[in-house]
């Protein structure tokens, strides 16, 4: 499967910097994640979910705490599992205490992080794991990747069968029983999603700034966007071009893929502040120009 | 006045009955021992002062607040029926102002699972057009819905609570929004679709003296059920007194109510 990517690469992409096979593996994981956290922001942006998304990453260092202390060679299944109770942690105190979660989750998340740190630091070794802090999508093997496929997969499948429920809920949540929506269970089940995806892609994103790759292709594309499908095309395209953008500079510098990619879209972001400020600007003057050419016309007339 | 005879067979509900019915959120009590029969092609107004629990009774009763006590449905034939159709109008929507959602989207996403963020089907857009027409607000299905106005958005969101009819119409008024001749408006669009289709409909109202011209059946609710009866018995009852410092002196109509809200004192 790999070989045919490789070949692909090769005949519409004869560039020096993607003749490696770490390059290439790197450009399709580029192709992968953008989409997929593309999709998941709009709804984290939509519900007010960042804090939600940022400790969920930072309790990937316990995850890895926990696989250690069981002794597991890759500690993805600790991390997954710890992520998934989390999630489900923190949306059944939501729904249980119906105030705002954000000192719920301000207080587990400094506590997950302490008790990670300071497992994982036992002897002085903590090094040895912070390359989980500023990731490395470079060194992504073929069967890693077979994972994000699954795991855009997974997303898309997600956002097929359940968006529209998704959406009532974040726009209001009575509204969406009153049409039959489990809202407890569509929230849950958001929640894990995201839990789950954010951990995946921590190892090659890192925990520092997995959120921002998150929030920020999906508040870019709210500056422009009109509607639902323009909100996550633009997302999604953000996210693509300052992913590949990103991945190129970083070779060019030298520098940590991740970290590059959200200059990037930030860039972008402040594209999308100008433009609109611009347009709105421009909207106002036209319609003032309307307003006063009408008043005269009525003079006139 | 609405004749209660018209209650046809498409009517398979006629009556909702709250007993006992109580809703505590966080150990705190916020509404507690309330019976109440609604039937239908009936409006019930709900008021009360601020905190009465009126926006957390129909949170309940749809089903987002769970409650204590008992809630049926009754047909009109008297047996007992599964879940009504409920369709519900909040106050208002919980996202921020940025949020790109076009009438359309929040319409379709009510009425199909096909993915707004993919595509809207024909039959979808003509659906939810015909409902938009319904209020009067077919313009508006490509506006984003955070750029509408109170009135606006109070008739889109009346528009997708009407499609499908439902059984029970659950009205939860905006408090500040919309202006007054937006008011009245709805309250005529509302009263006019309750006679068209049957609707048993609960209002929770701010405004006495629109309520009183509509209503037919008035509830004055603090954490429980204070007085009901027609809108002159309740707007007479001492405890609307005690509560709004001035009895009701009879009911407004038409222009001379429009007026009155045009120029407050």
């Amino acid at each position: 499967m790999i070989e045919v990517w490789y070949a692909l690469v090769d005949s519409i992409f004869p560039f020096g910097w993607v003749e490696f096979d770490f390059m290439k593996n790197a450009l399709l994981a580029v192709l992968l994640v953008s989409p997929i956290f593309g999709f998941l922001g709009t709804i984290v942006v939509n519900n007010n979910m960042a804090f939600f998304s940022d400790a969920i990453g930072h309790a990937a260092l316990t995850g890895i705490a926990i696989g250690v202390l069981l002794g597991l060679g890759d500690p993805l299944w600790a991390m997954l599992i710890f992520a998934a109770v989390l999630a489900i942690g923190i949306t059944w105190t939501r729904h249980k205490t119906g105030a705002s979660v954000d000192t719920v989750i301000g207080v587990f998340f400094s506590t997950t992080v302490a008790l990670g740190v300071v497992i994982l630091s036992r002897g002085g070794g903590f090094n040895r794991y912070s390359n989980y802090l500023i990731g490395d999508l470079l060194s992504i093997s073929p069967q890693e990747l077979t994972l994000l496929v699954v795991a855009l997969l997974v997303v898309l499948v997600f956002w097929g069968l359940f968006f529209n429920r998704l959406f009532l809920v974040s726009v209001n949540p009575a509204v969406a029983r009153s049409r039959g929506v489990n809202v407890y269970i569509v929230e849950m089940l958001f929640s894990i999603l995201l839990a789950l995806i954010v951990t995946i892609s921590i190892q090659w994103i890192g925990i520092l700034i997995i959120n921002a790759l998150l929030i920020l292709p999906a508040a870019s594309a709210r500056n422009l966007a009109a509607n639902m499908r323009s909100y996550h095309f633009l997302a999604v395209m953000i996210s693509i071009a300052a992913g590949l953008t990103g991945l190129f500079l970083s070779y060019q510098w030298g520098t940590a893929t991740g970290a590059t990619i959200v200059l990037c879209i930030f860039i972008l972001y402040l594209g999308t502040i100008a433009w609109k400020t611009v347009r709105s600007g421009w909207n106002k003057h036209r319609s003032e120009t309307d307003r006063v050419k009408s008043t005269t016309d009525h003079k006139a007339g | 006045m609405y004749n209660r005879e018209n209650c046809n067979e498409n009517c398979a509900f006629c009556c909702t009955r709250l007993e006992n019915f109580g809703v505590s959120i966080g150990g705190n009590v916020v509404l507690y021992d309330i019976n109440l029969h609604i039937h239908c092609g009936e409006l019930t107004g709900i008021i009360g002062p601020n905190g009465a629990g009126k926006t957390t009774l129909l949170k309940a009763i749809v089903g987002e607040l769970p409650f204590t006590g008992t809630m049926s449905f009754l047909d009109g034939k008297g047996l007992r029926t599964g879940c009504p159709l409920i369709g519900y109008v909040p106050q208002r929507l919980d996202f921020g102002p940025g949020t790109p959602a076009s009438v359309l989207d929040f319409c379709s996403a009510c009425i199909s699972n096909i993915p707004i963020w993919l595509v809207h089907s024909p039959g979808n857009r003509r659906r939810v057009k015909e409902s938009l027409a319904r209020v009067q607000a077919e313009h508006l299905i490509n506006r984003r819905i955070s750029e509408l106005s109170g009135g606006e958005l109070q008739r889109v969101l009346l528009a997708c609570a009407l499609d499908p009819i439902p059984n029970l119409l659950l009205l939860d008024e905006p408090v500040t929004g919309v202006d007054p001749r937006g008011l009245k408006i709805f309250y005529d669009m509302v009263s006019a679709l309750r006679r068209e289709h049957d609707l048993s409909i609960i209002m929770v109202s701010h405004d006495h003296q629109m309520i009183s011209q509509y209503a037919d059946r008035i509830v004055l609710l603090n954490k429980t059920v204070l007085a009901e009866g027609t809108p002159t018995e309740v707007f007479q009852n001492q405890c609307f007194v005690n509560l709004f410092g001035q009895q009701w002196n009879g009911v407004y109509h038409g222009q001379e109510a429009a007026t009155a809200i045009h120029h407050p004192e």
